[in-house]
């Protein structure tokens, strides 16, 4: 649902980072446990993107997967959906990855000098 | 905004509605959260990011190249909100993201809540919907300050907007303002407004599965109030497992039952609330 206002943030992070340059690809990493549907972003790229610098740019998703650590039992265990419970039972995890929602790299050709 | 809606949340309108004179957003009082000085500070960080990567411009020579950001997607949202939560603390103010589902009970919990502690307890309310005032004009009713903020297509609340609510509210030190959010269980779980605590209010008329289907909503929940207990005898609500699905979201979870309509429970959540309110600065 909020899809459409993270791809925006995409596009104004790039913008600002990256002023007038031409985007040809954006890479993405969302995790399993990012609360972000990689479809979704996909699904909003084209419409967010038009009549800005990112207009006709490829999007890479690199969709990492969820990684708990059970303190009770000592347990790596990567969790079955979004809702972390280790098989043991327990509730009692730390996250160690697949929370990530992160700008990894653009591909662009270089400003254009005014 | 939101993909749901399809269309652009750039139409935002804060305005105050308060038992105060009005200010005008454009006078600016001073001290707020994150002022033009402060943008501009931001916008100096960006100007060093561009020149170095226009560095490497050169050195492409014109080609097309990668340039590597690892950059998090909300890192501007999180840097505002980071810049609330110092100006907060800073002023000795207790900001709550009090968050549901539309029709859950907010504004009542907030209506009742502002009404008992009046002249005990400073409260004001910045009042998030997509469209008008009446939840606002009903927060008023009960003697509190409001600023309403209209997110047009928007779904959720985002620091920038809390910070110009909280720059027309000016939050006495010592108070407590109450941030109403876009009600909505899946967006404003992702946005950080610079709060200090998150209070999930789950009524018994929507049912007891909405942990495990909503469960980013619950996962970073400091509190969650279980509301409108006074229609239990009436709904198919299973409080049991309702207190064991949102223990399996968030185990650290502080779960509190209460009536707005009553007054059942609402005791435990002004302690809860007093525990957390800083002493108000001479």
């Amino acid at each position: 649902m909020h899809e459409l206002a993270i791809t925006e943030s995409v596009v104004d992070a790039v913008t600002e980072r990256l002023p007038g340059a031409k985007v040809t690809c954006v890479h993405l990493e969302i995790g399993a446990l990012s609360g972000v549907v990689a479809d979704s972003v996909r699904f909003c790229f084209d419409l967010v993107t038009e009549g800005t610098n990112l207009e006709g740019a490829r999007l890479e998703i690199t969709e990492t997967a969820g990684r708990c650590h059970c303190k009770v039992c000592g347990s790596d265990f990567e969790p079955d959906g979004q809702i972390a419970i280790c098989p043991c039972g327990s509730i009692e995890i730390t996250v160690l990855s697949g929370q990530e929602l992160k700008i990894s790299s653009v591909r662009c050709l270089p400003a254009e000098v005014a | 905004m939101c993909a749901t809606c399809g269309c652009s949340g750039s139409s935002v309108v804060v305005q105050l509605l308060s038992p105060r004179p009005a200010r005008a957003s454009a006078g600016h009082s001073g001290e707020h959260p994150h002022d033009h000085e402060t943008h501009e500070h931001e916008d100096h960080e960006h100007e060093h990011d561009s020149r170095e990567i226009h560095q490497h411009d050169h050195e492409g020579h014109g080609d097309e190249r990668t340039v590597h950001l690892q950059q998090k997607v909300l890192a501007k949202n999180d840097r505002l909100a980071q810049l609330n939560r110092d100006w907060l603390r800073q002023r000795g103010v207790l900001a709550i993201n009090l968050m549901s589902s539309p029709g859950a009970g907010k504004t009542t919990l907030l209506q009742r809540t502002a009404r008992e502690l009046a002249g005990k307890m400073a409260i004001s309310v910045i009042e998030g919907d997509q469209a008008g005032t009446l939840d606002a004009e009903r927060i008023r009713s009960s003697g509190c300050a409001v600023a309403q903020i209209n997110t047009g297509a928007g779904c959720h609340l985002d620091a920038e907007m809390v910070a110009e609510g909280l720059r027309l509210l000016d939050p006495p030190s010592g108070s407590v303002v109450m941030i109403e959010n876009v009600g909505n269980l899946v967006c404003p779980a992702l946005f950080d407004l610079g709060e200090q605590a998150r209070v999930v209010l789950a009524s018994v008329t929507e049912g007891d599965d909405k942990p495990l289907k909503y469960p980013h909503m619950f996962r970073r929940a400091d509190l969650v109030l279980v509301s409108k207990t006074d229609l239990l005898p009436y709904v198919d609500f299973d409080s049991k497992r309702h207190g064991a699905d949102v223990r399996k979201t968030s185990p650290r979870a502080l779960m509190l039952q209460l009536s707005a309509a009553t007054g059942a429970g609402m005791q435990e959540w002004y302690a809860w609330l007093r525990r957390r309110t800083p002493v108000p600065e001479e």
